[in-house]
């Protein structure tokens, strides 16, 4: 048990009276950062990044990595109570989470949030502790075929659930496909869809979509609703905590499979955001509720939340060993690495010990710290339904603009806002779903990279996507998922039952 | 300008005592920034030009080299493009200055965006970064000899090379190496430095051009092999990175016959219509930045070639890396119809 000796010598490091302050100021910080929309984890990293050049290598990464599991908790919050996702990897929080809050049960979404958000955190924590160079060596297998068929994945274990009109899903998520692929072509470096001008050279970026779609969409319907929020009956009772936990070990299940998918996309790395959506996915296909999914369900707030952490802890353990980031805000903690004199690699577990196992040390106090810090505000947020409509309306606007302008400093995104906003309205009252459209923004650009990478290492052969095993089998599962509901079927023909539960977890 | 009010009667005398008070506070006083200064990088987050810009911001915020802050701010968009064409949009405002990489003259050329590096003023070279060609540890090629050698001998399109972007510098390398051996490469493009490395460390490919910093990591942990770089020079900095070499034992791909020399821009620049005051006030700073340690550090561990220049030197050297790109990328076809 050599890591655990060292994890002991970790803790030695991290339990200073300077660094769990570091510790707290990081978390507060980065629960504020997740709550504006826009102002993500990295920016917010990025930003407080040149402030660390005082400090010690290992209490400045103690207080950037404390604020990314801040911006982790700290994201379910609007997405829960405004239907506003403070980062992108709360969209799928939304889809119950509001809907809870809606049905005056903001307080029980926010603790089953922020608990299964501290779960998945805690399992990726312990499983970078043990087997991190082993996980390092699986994540080398991931070419440009692997990352295709775990995006493959992502969109056919999502695709299919809406109970709308296939036509309305599939023209919401053409209309994804379209505008991800505004802006420069990655693969040809030329440019598409820019009509010449400067503005539209950076694409349309996903969380301005989102915020649009989801925050002022939703403002718009309640206003036109009658100016007010439905949760405003919500219980504000301090226990509402303990309740809660009381029954969610029932869906422990739903939490372990949303943890894996998260570990797992973290590492390869596919990224919290789609790790999210897909744990959102299967949960609704092998939940007994899965029927209710999307009405207010906590199953359908656990699966994202636990997958979206565990995938953002997981991400820094490419970033660690290998030096690829697995996450927007793990590349600026990488840069800073290289600010401090650290290099990232397979050597700093060898050279690094005090830094490397202080940090992991940190990810274990950083979350306890966090989750207790968040679930003492639960009340007081789940409280802010309360303000009177007239009041918060305004704000939350103002928020959201500044949030969509903070993204990459540029007006036009405000005025986009604003349009997804609309559009996002409009797609409420013709019943076309907006998922579909979000998923196919968020992933289109990296799905199709990653085919056209491997068509050009293929020269055009289909056949890379089943020519190792590993790209095979999640090719393989992929297709399952799409038939998923085809196969049910069957196999109730077949009166196997539901023995087969099992196959919904992917490849470990 | 107050003068064209005054009467004729007057205009000389006060002429004359403005030219004065003009006189005495410019040497003594000179430009500097009254509100925060806008560090533009025109590239992500965590790549290479916003390394070395954070760095810079660290570096002036510790050692209180400017009285305002500096601020980073990332546009990245059509492959930086969206970074210039906002400093170019910004002109006569000296509070804002960009960082550049090989994308000042690729982006435009390639992508056909109304931008020229004319449209700036430049301000001052910080360093140059080294192209190293990199294979991975298990691979039987042992020099850039060997390498080139079975690229030759083999068919088109058998050898995989990852770079970065596309129609940048990564792939000018690519098909100058395929114009040296006459079989063609597969370029696979890649959105960052790090992942290029990754999946050459993986074995998805058969070679990369990384700059020394992204694969440095890699390189000292046994899993890749540094073939030969792309300057006339060899790197100077002697102190061992791994059990047996340092980066000075690379040897230079001119040695291995490939008349190749490539090295990338990390330089600075404003909008247009700045003043020499102006100028000289960023040029000072970053010679400021370049004394500190933590600077010359961070040159070290990304073995950056150290050239410094600013003024017309830095102006002429820009127009040449102008045309040289010009001339690649007509070569390689890549000019923007």
């Amino acid at each position: 048990m050599e890591e655990f000796s060292n994890l002991m010598q970790g803790f030695s490091v991290a339990l200073t009276y300077q660094n769990l302050l570091f510790m707290l100021v990081g978390i507060l910080l980065g629960v504020l950062i997740g709550v504006l929309p826009g102002l993500g984890g990295a920016n917010g990293v990025a930003i407080l990044l040149p402030l660390t050049f005082t400090m010690s290598p290992t209490s400045a990464i103690i207080m950037l990595s404390c604020i990314y599991w801040g911006a982790l908790f700290g994201g379910a919050i609007t997405s829960i109570l405004f239907n506003i996702p403070g980062e992108p990897w709360s969209v799928a929080t939304t889809f119950d989470g509001h809907p809870m809050a809606k049905a005056g049960r903001a307080g029980e979404a926010l603790t089953a949030a922020f608990t299964s958000s501290f779960v998945g955190a805690l399992i990726a924590v312990i499983m970078i502790t043990f087997l991190a160079p082993l996980v390092a060596k699986f994540s080398l297998k991931f070419g440009p075929p692997e990352f295709f068929a775990v995006q493959l994945l992502t969109f056919c274990s999502f695709v299919g659930l809406g109970k709308g009109h296939p036509a309305k899903t599939i023209a919401a998520m053409m209309l994804g496909f379209a505008l991800a692929s505004v802006g420069l072509d990655t693969v040809t470096g030329t440019l598409r869809m820019t009509f010449g001008t400067g503005e539209l050279l950076r694409g349309f970026n996903f969380l301005i979509a989102v915020i649009g779609l989801f925050g002022i969409g939703e403002i718009l319907l309640t206003m036109e609703e009658g100016l007010a929020f439905k949760g405003v009956h919500a219980r504000i009772n301090p226990s509402v905590v303990w309740q809660t936990w009381k029954q969610l070990p029932k869906y422990w299940m739903t939490a372990l499979r949303g943890t894996l998918i998260g570990c797992w996309m973290g590492i390869t790395p596919g990224g919290a955001t789609p790790a999210s959506f897909m744990s959102y996915g299967i949960a609704k296909r092998f939940s007994k509720n899965g029927e209710k999914f999307g009405t207010g369900e906590i199953e359908g707030v656990i699966a994202p939340e636990t997958a979206a952490h565990a995938a953002g802890t997981s991400a820094l353990l490419p970033m660690l060993t290998l030096g690829i980031p697995g996450s927007p805000t793990a590349a600026v903690l990488l840069g800073g690495l290289l600010i401090w004199g650290l290099q990232p690699g397979p050597l700093l577990f060898v050279e690094q010990k005090d830094f490397v196992w202080g940090l992991i040390a940190s990810m274990y106090l950083g979350n306890i710290v966090g989750l207790i810090i968040v679930l003492t505000t639960v009340p007081w947020w789940a409280a802010i339904l309360r303000v009177p409509f007239s009041i918060i309306a305004p704000i939350i606007i103002v928020i959201c603009a500044i949030g969509a302008y903070t993204v990459n400093n540029a007006m036009l995104d405000v005025v986009l806002m604003l349009v997804f906003g609309i559009v996002g309205y409009l797609f409420k009252k013709l019943d076309y779903p907006l998922a579909p459209l979000v998923l196919a923004l968020v992933l289109g650009d990296m799905a199709e990279s990653s085919f056209r990478q491997s068509m050009l290492m293929s020269r055009g052969e289909v056949s890379i996507f089943w020519s190792n095993g590993l790209v095979g089998s999640i090719c393989g599962l992929a297709m399952l998922m799409l038939f998923w509901p085809v196969v049910t079927k069957l196999l109730a023909r077949l009166r196997r039952g539901n023995n087969d539960l099992d196959d919904a977890r992917p490849v470990e | 300008m107050q003068t064209n009010h005054v009467s004729t009667l007057f205009r000389s005398l006060v002429a004359a005592t403005t030219a004065l008070g003009m006189l005495a506070p410019a040497s003594v006083l000179a430009w500097e920034p009254t509100k925060p200064v806008e560090f533009v990088v025109p590239a992500g987050t965590g790549g290479g030009a916003d390394q070395m810009s954070r760095l810079i911001q660290g570096v002036v915020s510790k050692h209180n080299l400017i009285k305002q802050p500096m601020v980073v701010v990332n546009k990245s968009g059509g492959a930086g493009g969206e970074g210039f064409l906002y400093i170019k949009d910004s002109k006569g405002d000296p509070h804002k200055i960009i960082i550049t990489l090989s994308n000042l003259f690729t982006t435009p050329l390639a992508t056909g965006i109304p931008f020229n590096w004319k449209d700036l003023t430049p301000v001052a070279m910080l360093a140059l970064d080294e192209f190293v060609l990199w294979v991975n540890a298990d691979s039987p090629h042992k020099t850039a000899k060997d390498y080139l050698a079975a690229v030759k001998a083999g068919t088109d399109n058998q050898f995989k090379m990852a770079g970065t972007g596309s129609k940048q510098e990564d792939q000018i390398i690519t098909v100058a190496l395929d114009k040296f051996t006459g079989k063609k490469f597969i370029y696979v493009p890649f959105k960052g430095g790090g992942d290029v490395a990754v999946q050459l460390v993986g074995g998805h490919v058969d070679s990369t051009v990384n700059n020394p910093i992204e694969a440095v990591a890699h390189w000292r942990a046994g899993k890749l092999r540094p073939l030969c770089v792309f300057d006339d020079k060899r790197i100077p900095y002697k102190e061992k990175i791994t059990e047996t070499m340092s980066w000075s034992d690379i040897p230079t791909c001119m040695e291995a016959g490939v008349k190749v020399d490539y090295l990338m821009l990390r330089g600075i620049f404003m909008p247009g219509g700045a003043s020499q005051d102006q100028v000289k006030f960023y040029v000072d700073l970053f010679k400021k930045v370049r004394e500190t340690p933590e600077w010359k550090d961070f040159m070290e561990k990304g073995a950056f070639n150290q050239s410094f220049m600013a003024g017309k030197e830095y102006a002429d050297w820009v127009q040449k890396a102008e045309d040289t790109h010009k001339g690649l990328m007509k070569d390689a076809g890549f000019l923007a119809q």
